[in-house]
C-alpha cells in the first residue's frame, strides 16, 4: 500500500524525518518496503526554450543546443534528437544535483563547452521515457526561466509503500496507518470532513435494497446520488489516486477510490437507470447463473471448486429483475458501469463475510483491490461514515449533487467483538515484564479499543474494525500482542531461558552426520539434486510405476517427485563432464517417494477438513546414492567405498551378495544387494550405473564406467535391520597368533563372504579370516574358483601349539568341505 | 503377352527370409542389408524391370512388390532388435563381475577429496548452535496433508494467509487435500501430538528440513529450500524468553557483533508474532544496498505459541505456554558466504562445492 507523508498528514500531526517514520513504521509492524522522493533533485531544474541548434565538428552523435533559461544564451552538448527550434525542455544547470544523486557539472567535449543538461522524463525521475527530451509543451504552457517544479506544479512528497499484514485491515488505509502513528506518538488523530445527506425526497422513495443471505452480507448501505455529472476529478483527487499507484478515471471512481484508499471502505457505484428498479439486493447465486464482469469475462456462478471444502457459493449482486448484476465484493458487472451518461448513482458500501469473498474470488481467480480489504475484514460500521466522504468528495466536482435522506441500511449478521477479561499477570506471563496499567489504557484507547480497569485487572472490547481479536484466551494473547505493538518490540526485555531436560540428536542424526562425515572422507562432493523431476526421468528408471505427481508445478520437467536420485545424480555428473569437471565422486542424501498404491506401506495420516479423515500419503524412504564417476572408478571401487562406509559405522556383517534380479539403474551383471547377514534386510544395492541410464541422460559425451552405491538410510537406522557390531570391545591375545593361508577351489555358486564367514565359527582359535586372492583360469574345473584366506589363529590362554594349528586348520578345511570347497 | 517379372515373387520372398533367419550377428546384418532390402537386392532389381510393362500392369506389379518388401523389410527389423538384444545379453554376461569376490585389500581406487554441501554443513552449525542451548532435533516429511501444513496451525482452507505461502498441492486424494510442506511447522504439531499422546511435555526441539513453495526461481529464492524452526513448550515461556534464545542464537552463528531486533509481524500461529532481523553482515550495520540502507537484514519469523494452536492439539495452555521461531538454511549460508545467486546452491557444479569443508 502507497501512502503519502501528505496524505497521512492530514490525520495526524507528523514532524519527524523520513527516516525517523519509517523506523517507528516498521517497529509498529507497518513495514516500509520503499520510500519514494516525489519531486527531489528536481530543485535547481528550470523550463529553457531552444534558441539554435548546431552541428559540431567531427560528432554525428551530438549537437551544440543554445538555449534561454532567462539569463541569456547558453550553449549546451546534448545528444536527443527530438528538438526542434521555439521547443521548451527541462535544464538542470551547473551545480544541479539530478535523482539519484547525479551532479551536473561544467563539460568540455569536442571543444565546446556544455553549461548544464537538457533532461529526459527518466532522468528527473518523472517517468520511463528516456527516448528524448522532456517535451514541456506537450503537457504545459511553458514560461521560459520557471522552476520545473511549479511549471508542473508538484508539491515535493514522499510516498512510503507499506506492506500490511493479514491480520490488520484496519491499517490498510491512510486512516488506519495514521491511527497507530497517534497512538504510539501520542497526538491527536483527525478525522475527514464528510457530508450530510441533503436530498427532499427520502432514499427509500426512489430506491430498494435488502439482503437474502444474511451470512453472507452484515450489512448493506445503499446511497442515492441524484444530479451526478461524471466528469474529471479535481487534481488533488487524482494526484491522491496516483500517489497511490491507482489511475484516475473518473470523478465518481476516483472518488469511490480514494475512500477506500483513505478509510479501508470499498464502495461500488451503480448507475441507477441500468438498475431494474433501482434494487440492490444480496443473495446466494444459483446454479446456471452466469455474469460478465467489467474485466469482460462471462463467469459461471455457483460452481464448485477445486478448494478444499469449496462448495461452490458465489455471494452475488442482483437488481429488481434478480437479474445478477455483481460479484459481490468481488467485481461489478458490466450493464450497470458509470458512463459520462450517468446522472443518478446507487452507491453500495457494505460488509461481506470474509471467507465466502475469499473463497469466490480464489475460485474465479479475481482479485480486487475491494476483494483484498473484504476477505480480510472491512470494518462493519463503516459503510454510511464512508458514503458521506464519498459525497464530500464527489460534491467538489458535482456542487448540484444531492445525497437523499436516510440512507438505506440493512444489517445482516456481523461478528459481535468479544469483551475480553485480562489482567496484568496475563500480560506479564507473556511478555515477560509488566506494562504500566496507565500505558495499557491509553495504547488500547488509542486504538479505538473499549479499555477499562479496575484493580490488576482489564475489561477491553475491541472496535468493530478489528474481527482479528477473538474471544478468550486467544483473545487475550490478541489484546497483548496489540499493547507489545504499540508499546514497542525494542523495549521489552530478554531473558535466555534454561531447562534440566539435556539437548541433542537423535541416533538416526548421528549416523546421519557419521554417513555423511565418512562420504565426504572418501573423497566424495555432496550434492543438491532436484525433488521433483519430469516424467521422462522417472520413466527411465520407473517405466509404468504409479508416481506422485504435482497438479500445479511451476514447470512441466518439475511435476513428479522423484523415486530415485540415481537419474539425477548421474546428470549432475555429466553436467560436471562437460565442463570438464567430470573426475569426481557425487553424493546425496535424500528423501525419495514411492505412491502410496505402489507400496504395501504407505503413510496413514490425518486429513480433509478438521483432519476427520485418514489420508494414505506416499511412502518417504531416505537414502544416500553415491556415483563414482573418476577415472577408474567401477563396481570394485564401489564396493570398497562401501566396506569402508560399513566399517565406519559399525555394521556388524553386511553380505556384497550378487543377485538375479538386478535393480533398476544398476549395470544387470556387475551389481550386488548389501544383505546384513544377520536380520537378512537389503540394505542396499552396490556396483555400477547402467550403461542404457547413462545413454538415455547423456547424448553428447562418452562415458566409461561409472562406480554406483545406492543404500537404504532408513534401514542403516533401523538396529534390528542393521546389525551393529557388539560393543563389546575384545582385547586381542598377548600371545603370539599363527597365520596361514589356505586356498579353496570353491564352486562359484558358494560366495567368497559366505565362506569366510563358515571358516570363521570352524575353530574357536580363529582370530581372523580375510580374503586375499581370488584366481580363475583353465586349470580349475568348470564353474569354480580358487578363493585364498589369510587365516590368523591365536588363543587368550596360551601359545598355540603346533599340533593346535593342525587340529584347527584341518577343522577348516572340513567346515569348507561341507560347503563344496576343497583344498587347492 | 510376356511371362509376369514377379512370376516368382513369392519363392524369392521366401528365400530372402530364410537368409534373414540365417543372419547371426549384428555384424553380418549390416553386411547383408544391401542384398536383401537395399539397392544390391532382388527386391530392387525387380523395380528395375518394371520399365518394359504397360501402365497397368506396372501399378499392379508395383502394389505387389511393395507388400513382399514390407512382409522383408519387418522380419530384418524384428531379427535386427533379436540380434542387438542377444549381443547385449553376451557383452553383459562377458561384462560381468561377482561382486562377492572382490577383494577389498586389492581394490586399487582413485584419491579424491570430498566436500560437504553447503546447506548440510550450515544446517549442521544451526542444529549445533541450539544443541548447545538444549534443544533436541527433529524431522517429519517432506509430504504433508493440509491439515499438518495449515489447518493445525491455525490456517483454515481458502484463509486469505494462506496467500503467504504459494503452495505446490500433490494430487492424491480429493483436490488440495496433500500439498509439497510449505515450512517444517507440520513437525512442531507432529511433535506436540506426540508429547500429548506420551505425555512427555516439555518440549524443546529444533526442525530442520526441506520445504517446497510455488516461487519463480531468483537470485534470492528456489521453490526448494531448506528451513529451520524451533519450538519451546514449556512452563512459564514467555516473549522475554523468545527474544532471549534468538539474541544468543544470533551471536552464536553470526558473531558477538551481530545484533537481533524483533518487530511486529504476523504469523497466523503465533501471537504475538514477530518478524526477526540480524544486523546486515554486508555492512555490519552500516547501510548498504543489500539491507536498503537500512542496517537489518530479515532473517525469519517467530513469536508466541497461539493459545488456538496449543487448543487443537490438546496442550493445556493455563499450564503451558511457549513460543516457536524458524528462517531459512540456505538463507543463512547465502548471507554467511555472500553467495550472488542462490541458484548455484543446486547446480551441483564441483567447482562450486569444492569451496566448503
Ligand atoms: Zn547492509
Amino acid at each position: 500500500m502507497k501512502i503519502s507523508l501528505s496524505w497521512l498528514r492530514e490525520f495526524v500531526d507528523v514532524t519527524e524525518s523520513t527516516e525517523e517514520l519509517r523506523s517507528i513504521l516498521d517497529d509498529l509492524g507497518l513495514v516500509v518496503e520503499g520510500i519514494d522522493l516525489i519531486g527531489e533533485g528536481l530543485e535547481d531544474v528550470v523550463v529553457a526554450r531552444i534558441d539554435e541548434i548546431r552541428a559540431i565538428d567531427g560528432a554525428d552523435r551530438v549537437r551544440l543546443v543554445v538555449v534561454d533559461a532567462g539569463h541569456g544564451p547558453l550553449e549546451i552538448v546534448c545528444g536527443a534528437m527530438n528538438i526542434d527550434l521555439g521547443d521548451h525542455v527541462p535544464l538542470a544547470p551547473v551545480g544541479a544535483v539530478l535523482p539519484g544523486g547525479f551532479e551536473i557539472a561544467r563539460r568540455e567535449m569536442r571543444g565546446v563547452t556544455s553549461n548544464g543538461m537538457l533532461c529526459s522524463a527518466r532522468e528527473l525521475g518523472l517517468g520511463d521515457d528516456h527516448r528524448g527530451l522532456m517535451l514541456l509543451d506537450d503537457v504545459i504552457e511553458p514560461v521560459v526561466g520557471v522552476r520545473l517544479l511549479e511549471a508542473l506544479s508538484i508539491t515535493p512528497d514522499v510516498v512510503f509503500d507499506i506492506t500490511v499484514e493479514g491480520n490488520r485491515p484496519d491499517a490498510w488505509s491512510v486512516e488506519g496507518v495514521a491511527r497507530d502513528l497517534a497512538t504510539r506518538l501520542g497526538r491527536a488523530l483527525a478525522s475527514p470532513s464528510l457530508a450530510e445527506p441533503n436530498g427532499e425526497e427520502s432514499s427509500a422513495s426512489f430506491a430498494s435494497a435488502g439482503i437474502d443471505a444474511p451470512d453472507l452480507c452484515g450489512r448493506l448501505t445503499v446511497s442515492v446520488l441524484r444530479h451526478v455529472r461524471v466528469g474529471p476529478s479535481p487534481s488533488w483527487v487524482v494526484e491522491r489516486v496516483q500517489s497511490a499507484g491507482m489511475r484516475a478515471i473518473s470523478n465518481v471512481v476516483d472518488a469511490s477510490n480514494l475512500v477506500m484508499l483513505e478509510l479501508g471502505q470499498p464502495t461500488h457505484p451503480y448507475d441507477a437507470a441500468h438498475v431494474a428498479n433501482r434494487t440492490i439486493q444480496v443473495r446466494r447465486a444459483r446454479p446456471g447463473e452466469t455474469l460478465e464482469t467489467l474485466d469482460g469475462v462471462e463467469r459461471d456462478l455457483a460452481k464448485a471448486g477445486r478448494g478444499l471444502g469449496d462448495t461452490g457459493e458465489d455471494c452475488v449482486i442482483v437488481d429488481g429483475d434478480d437479474v445478477v448484476i455483481g460479484l459481490a465484493g468481488i467485481m461489478g458487472g458490466a450493464t450497470s458501469e458509470i458512463s459520462d451518461a450517468t446522472t443518478d448513482v446507487l452507491l453500495e458500501a457494505a460488509y461481506f463475510d470474509p471467507m465466502s469473498i475469499a473463497r469466490s474470488s480464489k475460485r474465479h481467480g479475481l482479485r480486487s483491490e475491494a476483494s483484498n480489504r473484504f476477505e480480510r475484514g472491512v470494518d462493519p460500521q463503516l459503510g454510511l461514515r464512508a458514503a458521506a466522504r464519498f459525497v464530500h468528495i464527489l460534491r467538489e466536482s458535482c456542487p448540484e449533487l444531492e445525497w437523499l435522506r436516510d440512507p438505506l441500511d440493512i444489517a445482516g449478521s456481523t461478528p459481535t467483538p468479544p469483551t475480553i477479561e485480562l489482567s496484568e499477570r496475563d500480560i506479564e506471563r507473556v511478555l515477560g515484564v509488566m506494562i504500566p496499567n496507565d500505558d495499557v489504557i491509553t495504547i488500547l484507547r488509542g486504538l479505538r479499543f473499549q479499555a477499562t480497569s479496575s484493580g490488576d485487572r482489564f475489561s477491553v472490547t475491541p472496535p468493530t474494525a478489528r474481527p482479528d481479536v477473538r474471544s478468550g484466551s486467544a483473545g487475550i494473547a490478541d489484546v497483548i500482542e496489540e499493547i507489545a505493538r504499540l508499546y514497542g518490540y525494542r523495549r521489552l526485555p530478554r531473558h535466555v531461558p534454561t531447562w534440566p531436560e539435556p539437548g541433542g540428536l537423535s541416533d538416526r542424526q548421528k549416523l546421519r552426520r557419521r554417513v555423511r562425515d565418512v562420504v565426504v572422507d572418501l573423497g566424495a562432493a555432496e550434492c543438491w539434486t532436484p525433488t521433483l523431476g519430469s516424467d521422462a526421468d522417472f520413466d527411465l528408471l520407473h517405466p509404468g510405476v504409479a508416481r506422485v505427481r504435482i497438479t500445479n508445478p511451476l514447470a512441466s520437467d518439475e511435476a513428479v517427485l522423484r523415486a530415485t536420485m540415481i537419474t539425477a545424480l548421474v546428470r549432475a555428473w555429466v553436467r560436471n563432464l562437460e565442463r570438464g569437471t567430470g573426475d569426481v565422486v557425487l553424493a546425496e542424501i535424500g528423501t525419495v517417494f514411492t505412491h502410496p498404491d505402489a507400496t504395501p506401506t504407505p503413510r496413514m495420516t490425518k486429513g480433509g477438513v478438521s483432519g476427520s479423515v485418514t489420508l494414505s500419503l506416499p511412502q518417504e524412504n531416505e537414502r544416500l546414492t553415491v556415483l563414482l564417476g573418476r577415472e577408474d572408478d567401477d563396481a570394485t571401487s564401489a564396493v570398497a567405498f562401501w566396506a569402508t562406509l560399513a566399517e565406519r559405522i559399525g555394521l556388524a556383517d553386511v553380505v556384497v551378495r550378487s543377485s538375479e534380479t538386478a535393480t533398476t539403474g544398476f549395470h544387470p551383471t556387475r551389481c550386488a544387494q548389501l544383505v546384513d547377514r544377520a536380520s537378512g534386510a537389503v540394505l542396499g544395492w552396490v556396483g555400477e550405473v547402467d550403461t542404457v541410464l547413462v545413454d538415455g541422460v547423456n547424448t553428447s559425451v562418452s562415458s566409461g564406467r561409472l562406480g554406483l552405491l545406492d543404500v537404504d538410510f532408513d534401514a542403516l537406522c533401523d538396529k534390528v535391520r542393521a546389525t551393529r557390531r557388539s560393543e563389546f570391545a575384545k582385547v586381542p591375545s598377548r600371545f603370539p597368533s599363527a597365520v596361514i593361508d589356505l586356498a579353496f577351489v570353491t564352486p562359484t555358486s558358494v560366495h567368497a563372504q559366505d565362506l569366510a564367514f563358515e571358516l570363521r565359527g570352524a575353530s574357536e582359535f580363529v582370530e581372523e579370516v580375510e580374503l586375499f586372492d581370488v584366481y580363475q583360469g583353465s586349470n580349475l574345473p568348470a564353474g569354480t574358483r580358487s578363493l585364498a584366506y589369510s587365516v590368523r589363529f591365536s588363543s587368550d590362554d596360551s601359545t598355540l601349539s603346533e599340533k593346535d594349528v593342525t587340529h584347527a586348520r584341518r577343522q577348516l578345511i572340513a567346515r569348507a568341505e561341507l560347503l563344496g570347497a576343497t583344498l587347492r | 503377352m510376356s511371362s509376369s517379372p514377379l512370376a516368382n515373387l513369392v519363392n524369392q520372398t521366401a528365400e530372402l527370409l530364410a537368409t534373414i533367419a540365417r543372419l547371426e550377428s549384428i555384424e553380418q546384418l549390416r553386411e547383408a542389408e544391401p542384398t536383401i532390402t537395399g539397392k544390391r537386392s532382388i527386391l530392387s532389381a525387380l523395380q528395375k524391370s518394371f520399365g518394359a510393362l504397360a501402365p497397368e500392369e506396372r501399378k499392379d506389379a508395383g502394389a505387389q512388390l511393395q507388400d513382399a518388401r514390407r512382409v522383408v523389410e519387418a522380419a530384418l527389423a524384428s531379427r535386427r532388435l533379436e540380434l542387438s538384444q542377444r549381443a547385449r545379453a553376451q557383452v553383459l554376461l562377458d561384462d560381468g563381475l561377482d561382486l562377492g569376490d572382490v577383494v577389498v585389500s586389492d581394490v586399487r581406487w582413485p584419491a579424491s577429496i570430498g566436500h560437504p554441501s553447503l546447506v548440510a554443513l550450515t544446517q549442521r552449525e544451526l542444529e549445533d548452535v541450539f544443541v548447545t542451548m538444549g534443544f533436541t532435533v527433529s524431522e517429519s516429511p517432506e509430504v504433508e496433508s493440509d491439515w499438518y501444513n495449515f489447518e493445525a496451525l491455525n490456517i483454515p482452507p481458502a484463509h486469505p494467509a494462506r496467500g503467504l505461502w504459494d503452495t505446490f498441492y500433490v494430487d492424491l486424494g480429493e483436490p488440495e487435500t496433500v500439498v509439497l510442506r510449505t515450512h517444517t511447522s507440520p513437525t512442531q504439531i507432529h511433535l506436540m501430538e506426540e508429547a500429548v499422546a506420551n505425555n512427555s511435555l516439555p518440549i524443546h526441539s529444533v526442525m530442520p528440513g526441506r520445504c517446497f513453495r510455488r516461487d519463480t526461481p531468483d537470485s534470492r529464492h528456489l521453490a526448494t529450500f531448506h528451513q529451520i524452526e524451533g519450538l519451546v513448550v514449556d512452563r512459564g515461556i514467555s516473549y522475554a524468553d523468545l527474544a532471549g534464545v534468538i539474541e544468543t542464537f544470533t551471536r552464536a552463528y553470526f558473531g558477538p557483533d551481530i545484533e537481533s531486533r524483533l518487530r511486529p509481524g504476523y504469523f497466523p500461529f503465533t501471537e504475538p508474532s514477530a518478524e526477526f532481523e540480524v544486523t546486515c553482515t554486508i555492512c555490519r550495520g552500516g547501510g548498504c544496498r543489500t539491507c536498503s540502507q537500512t542496517g537489518w537484514i530479515e532473517l525469519g519469523g517467530c513469536g508466541v505459541l497461539d493459545p488456538a494452536v496449543l487448543a487443537a492439539v490438546g496442550i493445556d495452555g493455563e499450564e503451558w505456554s511457549g513460543f516457536a521461531f524458524g528462517f531459512g538454511i540456505d538463507r543463512c549460508a547465502q548471507m554467511r558466504h555472500e553467495i550472488a545467486d542462490m541458484r548455484a546452491l543446486i547446480e551441483n557444479d564441483t567447482r562450486f562445492l569444492g569451496q566448503f569443508s
